[in-house]
């Protein structure tokens, strides 16, 4: 892989604080043409807020910022940033929802004005999503807000892609692949090694470390808002990557945990349902203490699912059956997770309400005794759980929304891809949690698109247009019988 | 071509052009002489200026406010349109052109200080009362003659109010949900960060729409002197609640930037039709408010049933 020298942007000593919080201490970063940056780190180590200030929302508080060797630091913005085709595809979606899709592209370009500016702006953006996802299925009048978040995530990248008249230089991916399943995260990837090839610069952010080491030239490690390594992509592995994050792999928990595998059926049966698809689907059952995993394909009936488990219980239908409280961890956490306006112990005690109540009013010391009990239990990074929920980075956003699941009485708890954009130390965390939790007797029903949460469960379901296709235990789990299944009559 | 006519998104479109229809259907039964070239040319005399409001209000919806004062402004400009215009007409344009500022200056302030657009509508609707009064503290004064004229107007064939009510709808659809800009506007209704982060001006998105729902209620009060001849300042208070509920009607939410002109002048002709209904079937005025909420409970019910056989 050849580095040009040409340089795009240059960062100095760049620094950036939010009140008491320190997110950037002093960071050197480079891009070059023809290059694909690797950027990885922990929720919290200060990457957002790296791709923020390159992106021009915001300005650090001291540092040098240059680009193609001009010295921009104090008049950058995001129409600097444009003007110098610099494109940030963020990680929370940042589409209109109530615009199609050809709308959503003008609003990017300034320049599309006049007669026929739908047109050309939808031409533009499906000749884009033509040539990254080949066979997307999105048309440019589709209207965002109908589309399904793995759809929305691709009208985003290629959107980030089209160009008018200002150039393009370096495009930022923050976990670009997060919602798009494993053909469509190929499909992106390698468009990225080709528009690299052909001396564009992109920054690539992930969370799957595996894209990372295979996709980039050069990988930088952020911890706590610095820099801690920067070295080209192939002096890294995975298990030195993640030593340098500062986690050490725990495939060996895992390994013990299946020793603990108890034999199916020992324990009461709490889930059984049945796909929505064809007529020979698996029947879905789940036992106490299991942690059962649904997989396939994004956006294939596995969301769908873990609703009916949940209508289910909460309004005591007979069918599906279920068998006890349930709860349900979001995985669109600014949608479907988080109340904004609170705080983070509120958001956490809100499920479990009536526990917490004093005189039907509820109890602010409970609420706050809860939330300290669990700011402990899983290490949610802050210094007041007084503070509002958006205080915290998305990891840690996460956590809460995983504590209001297991503070409550739930004794069953869906997981809908909850672990979308969180980095590996969190979710290793929480893999100990869900395991310690299950062996407690709680059974956990796992929507996930990441392979290697497959491994934590005792069971995986494969789901194909809504129907179960395939029940594989954890000795015959691998990624391979898990595509196959997936694709099995599309192929 | 059959799948699409039962698709939620044709139902959700088509909604507000049917419960039209049904309330003109249901007058047609009771008196099939109303439904004429004179009896729609009375029947929705008052439309023009209810659909001009509405419009404004979804100026103002579009961008995820809401304003409490249209009802009091459309009154003050018809009071400055029945004195000032009618006297100094170079005044009274001037005066007009203020108000519109004013709205304007009221859009910028919500941005600034991110105050929540509730209050400071209803806050300025007593200012805006408090100035009617000043200029007019008896209802009186005249129309000018040239307003007096437009809405006279005679049409061959089509009543007047209906023409009218088309011209609105299609002007404002071609400015809001056709032009590039009008793009941006309403995507700030639907995710501001985004648009402030593709470099937009979110300070002037606001202050554009406050400024069109200004001059959409100069319009308003205009057209409601042309068909009273005189102003008040308590002629169009009704109007702020039946301007929010013909965007409603018309298939507009009240967040994410999700509205439809056509709709809302079809909404507004809804409303403006449901005292004529009334009438003919013989109710008294007392229930007409009871009657047009009922009517709006039915088509949000109807909205929440197609809704739902989306999900």
């Amino acid at each position: 892989m050849t580095t040009s020298q040409q340089n795009i942007v240059t960062l100095e000593q760049t620094a950036k604080s939010f009140g008491a919080v320190r997110a950037l201490g002093g960071v050197d970063l480079k891009a070059n043409m023809g290059e694909c940056l690797g950027l990885v780190g922990h929720n919290g180590a200060g990457k957002s807020t790296l791709m923020n200030v390159l992106a021009g929302t915001l300005n650090p508080d001291t540092g040098v910022m240059r680009i193609h060797d001009t010295d921009l630091s104090h008049s950058y913005g995001v129409s600097t940033a444009n003007e110098n085709g610099i494109r940030c595809v963020f990680q929370e979606l940042s589409l209109c929802p109530n615009l199609s899709v050809a709308e959503n592209a003008r609003i990017f370009h300034p320049s599309l004005t006049g007669w026929g500016w739908k047109a050309r702006a939808g031409k533009m953006i499906r000749d884009k999503l033509d040539e990254i996802f080949p066979g997307h299925g999105i048309h440019a009048d589709d209207v965002v807000g109908d589309l399904s978040i793995g759809k929305r995530q691709m009208v985003e990248i290629s959107r980030a892609f089209t160009t008018t008249d200002a150039p393009l230089h370096l495009v930022i991916l923050d976990e670009p692949t997060s919602s798009l399943d494993a053909v469509t995260s190929q499909q992106l990837l390698d468009f990225v090694r080709k528009v690299v090839g052909q001396g564009l610069s992109c920054i690539l952010i992930s969370h799957v470390l595996g894209e990372i080491l295979e996709y980039s030239d050069r990988i930088v490690v952020m911890k706590d808002g610095l820099v801690v390594a920067e070295k080209p992509a192939q002096a890294f592995d995975r298990d030195t990557l993640v030593a340098t994050m500062g986690n050490v792999v725990e495939t060996s928990e895992i390994v013990e945990h299946s020793l603990h595998t108890k034999q199916r059926g020992s324990t009461p049966l709490v889930v059984q349902a049945q796909g929505s698809g064809s007529a020979d689907s698996v029947p879905f059952v789940a036992h106490k203490g299991e942690i059962i995993g649904l997989a396939g394909l994004a956006s294939h009936g596995q969301t769908t699912m873990l609703l009916k488990i949940y209508d289910a219980a909460t309004r005591r239908k007979k069918h599906p059956r279920v068998e006890g409280p349930v709860a349900l961890v979001a995985g669109d956490r600014q949608t479907d997770g988080i109340f904004h306006l609170w705080s983070i112990s509120a958001n956490i005690g809100v499920r479990s309400l009536p526990r917490m109540l004093k005189r039907g009013l509820i109890d602010p010391a409970a609420e706050a005794v809860l939330g300290t009990q669990w700011q402990e239990r899983i290490k949610i990074k802050t210094p007041d759980m007084n503070d509002n929920i958006l205080s915290l980075s998305g990891g840690n956003q996460q956590k809460a929304l995983f504590a209001r699941a297991l503070a409550s009485d739930a004794e069953i708890i869906l997981m809908d891809d909850p672990m979308r954009g969180v980095d590996v130390g969190t979710k290793l965390e929480v893999y100990d949690l869900i395991r310690d939790e299950a062996e407690k007797g709680r059974t956990f029903l796992w929507y996930t698109t990441e392979m290697d949460e497959l491994k934590n469960c005792d069971h995986t379901y494969v789901f194909r247009d809504g129907a179960i296709v395939a029940d594989l235990a954890r000795a015959d789990l691998s990624e391979e019988k898990i595509l196959q299944s997936s694709f099995k009559e599309s192929a | 071509m059959r799948a699409y006519l039962t698709s939620p998104k044709f139902l959700r479109a088509a909604l507000p052009a049917a419960s039209l229809g049904i309330i003109l259907f249901i007058i047609y039964l009771y008196s099939p002489f109303a439904v004429s070239y004179m009896g729609l040319n009375l029947m929705l005399q008052y439309a023009v200026p209810i659909a001009l409001a509405t419009i404004a209000q979804m100026f103002i919806i579009t961008v995820n406010d809401l304003d409490l004062s249209i009802g009091a402004f459309v009154g003050l400009t018809a009071c400055i349109g029945a004195t000032l215009l009618a006297d100094t007409p170079i005044l009274g344009i001037l005066a007009l052109a203020a108000s519109v500022a004013a709205y304007a200056a009221m859009g910028a302030l919500i941005y600034w200080r991110n105050l929540p657009s509730i209050v400071v509508t209803l806050g300025m609707s007593f200012v805006w009362l408090g100035i009617a009064v000043l200029i007019l503290p008896t209802p009186g004064g005249t129309a000018p003659a040239w307003v007096k004229a437009i809405m006279g107007l005679k049409v061959p064939y089509v009543p007047f109010p209906i023409v009218a009510s088309i011209v609105i709808a299609i002007v404002v659809h071609l400015m809001l949900m056709k032009s590039s800009y009008g793009a941006v506007l309403r995507g700030a209704g639907g995710n501001a960060k985004a648009v402030g982060r593709a470099g937009w001006s979110l300070l002037k998105i606001k202050m554009v729409m406050f400024a069109a729902a200004g001059f959409f209620g100069v319009l308003s009060g205009l057209s409601l002197i042309g068909l009273t001849s005189a102003g008040d300042a308590h002629i169009a208070d009704r109007y702020t609640l039946y301007a929010i509920a013909g965007v409603i009607l018309g298939g507009g939410e009240f967040v994410g930037g999700r509205v439809s002109p056509i709709g809302a002048v079809l909404g507004a002709l809804t409303l403006a039709l449901t005292p004529q209904l009334m009438g003919f079937m013989k109710l008294s005025t007392d229930w007409q408010i009871g009657a047009q909420g009922g009517i709006l409970i039915l088509v949000l019910a109807m909205r929440a049933l197609i809704n739902r056989r989306e999900a």
